[in-house]
């Protein structure tokens, strides 16, 4: 019998961008940072990576057998959240808060929502909230060349001289990652480079990295702070590329993710300067996760003829 | 050169470059043509011959007396075998009129309007209607209606797509190489039957040739220009081309007509100077046969009422490697079932495609890259169409202007997740219509 035709509506063509295509990028423009987390906090920095990643796609696979759901933990998106969850706890983290924050980033962050695209939240971020609601003195303790001090923002808080935080210049430091800091977040160049291949694949709108950085300058300068130190320390970069720019949990129209992106640089820009903790990046990000329904619903693109001349 | 272009769209492979240097091909009138009658937008025809009749080329053999419908003609002259219930592209059965060819090649007495010029815009019209012009860019929408605006409406300016913004077809792209005069001429009597001073004939970029014929055959035509477009597919959709040469927006619901436009497509413009100058119905049609499948992919002028076997075993195809067959472009082309049916008037391409070109790929969960709306020409949220049929909101789907949607299938195309968003646009969009109207 001659093969039988494949039937089926148009179109007979699609793109060659898949969903593992999008997620593996990501990956990929998140090795830079981890090699410089490598260079600057030592090979501690790998293992605590790949535990978080371990654990979360065990996480997940475990989730989806019980829902009953396919199992489906190669798509790099258990990964991409295994690594935003190590590259936002310190280095010092002990294996087993890094093993409980990753369960608790799949399990409450993605899995009950669901599974991939229906959290509302960035999964490593509530890991990692709830892991500084646990354990606040562990995901603050920074240590650098063996020694704990303060983190740069957490210098400028106190009105400490950003001199003090590590040897050099602290503009160069905070460029390459050399002061303290979660894994993930101290080096501004390496998270620049990651960023720049997103923007390149198309992965990421490189409007919404430059206006939360842009907010967050600003906003720095009106309040009488240093704008550059600012926006290169703490988290900024890390949310800004990879986090802010997280597809699901992110508007889905242009307009929407500026006045998206311009909420998490106001309210780092607050916290910073009026809130209690030296760093608001998780925080302002989350917040801004749960707006989303609501900016979604004002910004709905322009349909074509719906205004007749 | 500027470039006129619409927002949204996507940019597939163009994969033009197999046929577009391949000259029209006269193939061979087959021994049996099968003329289905349904080959427009409108009602099904009757046949005005029966089985024995001897019929010659060009004579009409059925035709309806509703509104929206198109006679058709016989594409070689023989006689009539059979009328029967058969398959055919656009899904389904209707009734065929099976000729037998003789090979004689004899030709019906043909009626023509030489002196167009001084002739009365309904003769035109009706002798348009009398040749069976459709729209041949896909839609098979009766020219004669077309051309007919309603009263209230003052037309002032005709686009003509020459866009062929469908990746792989060169059919359009071939004719305006090949005869650009008799598109011209057509062009100048649509002119004059909608008594427009203005024509802008739009061509996609990626046919320079194309674009520089049309500019010298109308040259000294005053009124008629030639706009470069750029390569973005649904450029050649009706409301995406007035808005990228005249940038004037359709409104929701609306027809071209409201905004002072009409639309041809330039190979249709060819057949009105056929018909009308020179006597000769649409009996056939230039098809672009291609795809990986296909050994030898061509343009090939064939009789309406070919089989798609006969062009596929004169072209050549690895039957083993095609995934899917299809009538028409890539993007809005149909699916078929069988090489067992005929060509009709809207039959531009006949595509081979492997799996490497279909590239299936398992559905999953959408992830709300925005993609689909980025894509969208008419600025819907596609991504919405999927999640709301899955639980059977048809009527929300309409509040979410699912019925301005043109089915152009750019969502689903970009889709990473390889959402079915045009199988819940088109199940949406006939449960709507299903609908009492309130």
């Amino acid at each position: 019998m001659a093969k039988l035709l494949k039937m089926g509506p148009s179109p007979h063509v699609r793109t060659s961008e898949t969903v593992e295509k999008v997620m593996y990028d990501v990956i990929i423009a998140l090795l830079p940072a981890l090699l410089m987390a490598v260079y600057v906090f030592g090979i501690q920095a790998l293992t605590t990576t790949l535990i978080a990643v371990g654990t979360c796609m065990a996480t997940e696979g475990i989730m989806q057998k019980i829902m009953g759901k396919d199992i489906d933990i190669k798509d790099g998106s258990a990964i991409i959240t295994g690594i935003l969850f190590a590259f936002v706890v310190p280095v010092t983290m002990a294996y087993w808060i890094v093993i409980v924050g990753s369960v608790i980033s799949i399990l409450l962050g993605k899995m009950l929502f669901g599974g991939l695209g229906h959290n509302i939240f960035n999964p490593a971020l509530v890991g990692r909230a709830f892991v500084q609601a646990s354990w606040p003195v562990a995901i603050t303790t920074f240590v650098l060349d063996g020694q704990a001090g303060p983190t740069m923002l957490d210098a400028m808080k106190r009105g400490l001289d950003g001199t003090l935080v590590a040897a050099g210049n602290p503009y160069v430091n905070a460029l390459l990652g050399k002061m303290g800091g979660t894994i993930g977040e101290t080096s501004a160049i390496a998270l620049l480079l990651g960023g720049a291949y997103l923007i390149y694949k198309g992965q990421v709108n490189w409007k919404v990295p430059a206006i939360i950085i842009g907010t967050v300058g600003i906003g720095a300068f009106l309040f009488g702070g240093d704008p550059i130190m600012h926006m290169l320390s703490g988290g900024l970069f890390l949310g800004a590329f990879f986090m802010a720019t997280d597809m699901v949990t992110s508007p889905y129209t242009e307009k929407g993710q500026m006045i998206f992106a311009f909420g998490i640089g106001a309210l780092v820009t607050l916290i910073r300067f009026k809130g209690g903790y030296p760093e608001g990046m998780a925080y302002s990000i989350l917040i801004m996760n749960g707006v989303v329904p609501l900016i979604n619903k004002y910004t709905k693109p322009k349909m074509f003829g719906g205004v007749a001349k | 050169m500027k470039l006129f272009t619409f927002k949204g769209g996507v940019h597939p492979s163009e994969n033009k470059v197999q046929t577009e240097n391949e000259a029209i091909q006269t193939f061979d009138a087959p021994k049996m043509v099968h003329v289905a009658l349904l080959q427009h937008i409108g009602a099904p025809l009757n046949a005005l011959v029966k089985p024995g009749d001897r019929v010659l080329k060009g004579q009409k053999i059925a035709d309806s007396e509703a509104f929206m419908s198109a006679p058709v003609h016989s594409s070689v002259s023989g006689v009539v075998k059979k009328i029967e219930f058969l398959p055919f592209p656009l899904s389904g059965k209707v009734n065929t009129i099976i000729i037998e060819n003789d090979g004689e090649e004899e030709l019906a007495e043909l009626t023509t309007i030489k002196d167009w010029k001084s002739a009365p815009k309904e003769d035109l019209l009706a002798m348009i209607r009398e040749k069976g012009i459709v729209g041949v860019g896909g839609a098979c929408f009766p020219t004669h209606i077309k051309l007919n605006p309603p009263k209230d409406v003052t037309i002032d300016t005709l686009v003509m797509n020459g866009a062929e913004c469908e990746p792989y077809l060169n059919a359009d792209n071939r004719l305006m190489l090949e005869d650009p005069k008799s598109i011209i001429e057509g062009i100048k009597i649509i002119m004059h039957i909608l008594g427009v001073k203005n024509a802008k004939i739009g061509i996609e970029n990626n046919k320079p040739e194309a674009i520089a014929s049309m500019i010298k055959a109308s040259e000294g035509d005053n009124g008629i220009e030639v706009c470069p477009l750029k390569t973005q597919y649904p450029q050649g959709g009706e409301k995406q081309l007035i808005k990228a040469i005249l940038d004037r927006e359709v409104p929701s619901g609306k027809l071209p007509s409201a905004v002072g436009v009409v639309v041809q497509n330039t190979a249709t413009a060819a057949l009105v100077y056929e018909g009308i100058v020179k006597g000769m119905p649409l009996i056939e049609k230039v098809v672009t046969i291609s795809g990986k499948a296909i050994k030898k992919p061509m343009n090939l002028k064939v009789r309406i009422g070919t089989m798609f076997r006969d062009m596929l075993d004169y072209a050549g195809v690895e039957r083993e490697d095609v995934d899917k067959l299809v009538m028409g472009g890539p993007m809005m082309g149909m699916a078929q079932h069988s090489e067992d049916v005929p060509v009709v008037k809207g039959t531009s391409g006949l595509l081979a495609l492997t799996t490497a070109e279909t590239n299936p790929c398992k559905a999953k969960n959408c992830i709300l890259c925005g993609k689909c709306i980025g894509a969208c020409p008419m600025g819907l949220e596609p991504l919405m169409y999927a999640k709301l049929a899955k639980f059977n909101q048809w009527e929300e789907m309409g509040k979410y202007k699912l019925m301005d949607c043109i089915s152009c299938g750019s969502c689903s195309y970009i889709c990473p997740a390889n959402r079915p968003l045009t199988e819940a646009i088109n199940i949406g969009k006939a449960k709507l219509r299903a609908m009492p109207r309130k």
